[in-house]
């Protein structure tokens, strides 16, 4: 089975424009989304404690909520989980005395509902929410930082820069999404705003390192533009492009359908990475070493030489070796 | 078949792996194999943090216990002696004292003495303060972990993390008593104090506040049986729980369960000269700031043992005795982070990620061996390699398998293919620009080496900064990525080329491109 089998390159650098005007207008929306609507923090990040209960029978959260009227618990937001038969109790108070037990509390306000088992109980105090959101933020930013370090040592400091543009716009758009679809932000879906970095970068370099191959190995370098290059390096990954986001999106598909409410934000954040990172590759990333004044000519000259000086220092070693010098 | 280094090393690693891997398919007793993370088997986990600044408190109030107990002993008049804010002052009466007692102050490590017209103040250099704060971590960490072995609960993890806090997980945590009578064990001060009971003022004890308790140098405490009754003692006590040697449950003459306790020489020493000096006046037993008995002194009590009876039963008992041998906790502990799970929750999840895992395999090698053919396949075997081989090196580093790490290997699958569809697609592409499938094979390899290189040690970047700043499970999610990434690289690049170099004659004598590698050429004649 073949997908592509085309001749000629597709002009996709022509499409640029339009498309990567339509890339400005969602990374600009989800920053508004980001800053202006904002996340539901899970209790990982807010703090607060979260207590899963699980019936016997399918159980209406109105009744729940009338019983709990009249208790300490009549703020607790109370929650469909995955089930009928499953709620969760999102209450903002922590208790500090390692004695005390909320899932007791929950479970004696909670009498005369039908039979229940509580199935889980988080709780994360105000301290630890503070510093998993610290963490969090270092962790993005130094992967980011440690992925540009990398592509600028590997390759030239343009395509880091583009790489990370295109980084950002991902973990970004994806943000932004979690923010439109009320998806609870907690530290499942940090992890995966990590992996889609992750995820996309993979995805990156893969083209960058067909650009750096066709300009290495094109026969006349100034007859063509960067936009020629690019498309003809990403028409020839485009094939794996097409079949590693396929096999990738089924997958988390899968865990989105199947894996358990619980990772269920970090399934949802995924499938909309997994998109973004590989769209990002050809039209973020790639147009941005044309504006960043990427020359194939002098890039070209560049490789020649460090062909050439290999050539000399292979020349040399061999008559060292041979005893003529 | 023909061998090459390659397919042995794969064949090697496969075998390795999967008698490395067994152990943790069968969950046998025997063998280094995954843990299952609390999310996943049920269990609790806590972040304890750990008030330091209770520990100097005490250590001041210890140091005023000392000091009162010397000058008794020496018969050096002391007045007012208090331990309040991180500093311990007292009045010397008679100024003739002065040399005995400057020389027993240089003999207290870490404090600063000030003294003038007869009024002395010891407070602690902020060095010793650093230490014991440090200290009261590390003998909150000791204390907990030892009372956690006497409890019999299986597998505890206790840990210091970062500079104050302390991880502890139970996985052996099954009904929320077990939970509740857990959080008690290792969070009971678990201090016992033996204290004066202030006889002259004893009487007025319902009439006072505890402002002027204090101007007595006395305070007011519960009763831990009758709630109403109030004691009022000498704030500085006698001796505390750090003199004890052991505590063990007995019985009194009604059969109910008691606890025993013995003190070492040091603290037999005090006790026996504050009981043979107080005959006819009262010593409170306090544990953990309660009173819970105050029987009246007969007789100089010798050897160092006493009892301490509070409507126990024998659980109760049981644990108090453990909580009273490893030690009171020096500063307090508070709870941080609490998550417990339920077994059936858990066994919900591994349910759940298995169906999600075992679908987008299918998924998968469907596509994989639809696409490629025979070359599907090959990949789809280092697929399967590659789980086996990520399981077993999770399991001979003891690692733990959470509920993000199961997501973690599920992505995995996902990537693992990625190697090999990028070098699937390079040896296309020679084979269509007419070499020879050898020639292709090789160079398809050659081609994708340092794309793939690339972008596995970017990923890799990403996964080692979530380990770094993650906690808990994001910790389980980055292990599994990252194990994930090198096992791919080892199987897609290094293994997938075994297998074809040891097939290649049987493909270069079939010819069938479509077969092996789904791909048609158009013949060039």
């Amino acid at each position: 089975m073949e997908f592509f089998r085309a001749k000629k390159a597709f002009n996709l650098m022509g499409w640029v424009k339009p498309i990567f005007t339509f890339s400005l207008l969602v990374t600009i929306i989800s920053f508004y989304l980001i800053f202006n609507k904002g996340f539901i923090y899970g209790i990982d990040f807010a703090g607060g404690t979260v207590v899963q209960v699980k019936y016997d029978k399918p159980v209406q959260i109105d009744v729940l909520r009338e019983k709990l009227k009249n208790t300490q618990f009549a703020s607790a937001g109370i929650q469909e989980f995955g089930s009928p038969e499953e709620i969760i109790l999102r209450l903002q108070n922590t208790t500090a005395d390692v004695t005390k037990d909320t899932a007791q509390q929950v479970t004696a306000a909670l009498q005369g509902t039908g039979n229940f088992e509580i199935r889980r109980v988080d709780m994360v105090g105000p301290k630890v929410g503070k510093e998993l959101q610290t963490q969090g933020i270092l962790a993005l930013s130094l992967s980011v930082l440690g992925i540009l370090i990398y592509v600028a040592f590997r390759f030239e400091w343009r395509y880091g820069i583009a790489a990370i543009i295109a980084l950002v716009h991902d973990v970004v758009i994806t943000a932004g999404m979690v923010s439109l679809f009320n998806v609870e932000f907690d530290l499942t879906v940090l992890a995966a705003l990590l992996t889609i970095l992750g995820f996309s970068i993979n995805d990156t370099i893969v083209i960058f390192d067909r650009i750096r191959e066709t300009i290495r190995e094109s026969k006349d370098a100034a007859r063509y533009s960067m936009a020629d290059i690019i498309n003809e390096s990403v028409t020839n990954t485009l094939s794996r492009t097409i079949l590693t986001v396929a096999t990738v999106f089924f997958v988390i598909l899968t865990l989105f359908l199947f894996g358990g409410e619980i990772i269920h934000g970090f399934s949802f954040a995924m499938l909309i990475g997994v998109i973004f990172g590989a769209y990002s590759s050809i039209f973020v990333a790639s147009p941005f070493l044309i504006w960043l004044g990427y020359d194939v000519a002098k890039a070209k000259a560049g490789y020649a030489e460090k062909a050439r000086n290999r050539a000399e220092k292979e020349r040399l070693r061999a008559q060292f070796e041979q005893g003529i010098v | 078949m023909k061998l090459n280094y390659r397919v042995v090393l794969l064949i090697i690693a496969t075998v390795i792996g999967l008698v490395f891997s067994i152990p943790s398919f069968t969950q046998s007793s025997e063998g280094k194999k995954i843990t299952l993370g609390l999310d996943l088997q049920g269990g609790l986990h806590m972040l304890l943090g750990v008030k330091t600044d209770e520990a100097v408190n005490s250590q001041m109030k210890s140091i005023a216990s000392a000091l009162k107990h010397y000058g008794e002993h020496n018969d050096i008049l002391l007045d007012a002696i208090s331990a309040q804010e991180n500093k311990v002052t007292f009045d010397l009466i008679d100024a003739d004292d002065a040399t005995a007692i400057d020389t027993y102050l240089k003999t207290i490590e870490g404090t600063v003495v000030h003294a003038s017209a007869g009024k002395y103040t010891i407070s602690m250099t902020p060095e010793a303060i650093e230490k014991l704060k440090v200290r009261a971590v590390d003998q909150a960490i000791e204390t907990i972990r030892n009372r956690l072995d006497q409890f019999g609960l299986a597998e505890p993890t206790v840990a210091r993390q970062g500079i104050d806090k302390i991880l502890v997980e139970l996985p052996g945590i099954k009904t929320p008593q077990e939970e509740q009578r857990a959080r008690e064990l290792i969070s009971r001060a678990a201090k016992l104090e033996l204290m004066a009971v202030d006889e002259d003022r004893s009487m007025r004890v319902n009439e006072m506040d505890e402002a002027e308790a204090a101007s007595y140098g006395d305070k007011i405490l519960d009763d831990a049986l009758q709630p109403q009754l109030k004691h009022l003692v000498n704030e500085i006590p006698i001796l505390d729980g750090t003199m004890l040697t052991d505590a063990h449950v007995g019985y009194d003459q009604n059969n109910r369960p008691v606890i025993n306790f013995s003190l070492n020489s040091a603290g037999a020493q005090i006790f026996g000269d504050f009981t043979g000096k107080s005959v006819g006046k009262r010593l409170a037993i306090v544990l953990d700031g309660k009173v819970y008995s105050a029987p009246v002194i007969n007789e100089r009590i010798g050897g160092g043992s006493g009892q301490i009876s509070g409507n126990y039963t024998v659980a109760e008992a049981n644990d108090l005795a453990i909580a009273l041998r490893s030690g009171a906790l020096l500063a307090p502990i508070y709870m941080m982070e609490k998550r417990s799970v339920g077994p059936s929750l858990g066994a919900d999840s591994i349910k759940a990620s298995l169906i999600a895992f075992a679908t987008g395999a299918a998924l998968v090698v469907l596509f994989m061996v639809a696409y490629y053919g025979y070359a599907g396949v090959i990949a789809t075997t280092a697929m399967i390699i590659n789980i086996v081989l990520i399981i077993a090196v999770m399991a001979m580093f003891g690692a733990t398998l959470t509920l993000p790490g199961m997501a973690g290997i599920v992505l995995t699958v996902g990537m693992a293919v990625d190697g090999n569809v990028i070098i699937n697609e390079r040896i296309r592409e020679l084979l269509r620009e007419g070499a020879k499938v050898r020639k292709a094979i090789e160079g398809g390899y050659d081609n994708a080496f340092s794309t793939l290189v690339d972008a596995n040690l970017t990923t890799l970047i990403a996964a080692v900064a979530l380990y770094m700043y993650g906690t808990g499970p994001i910790k389980g999610f980055a292990v599994t990525l990252a194990v994930g990434i090198l096992v791919s690289m080892f199987t897609a690049i290094l293994g997938t080329h075994g297998i074809f170099s040891a097939l290649i004659e049987h493909i270069e004598k079939s010819g069938k491109m479509n077969r092996w590698f789904g791909i048609r050429l158009e013949r060039k004649e």
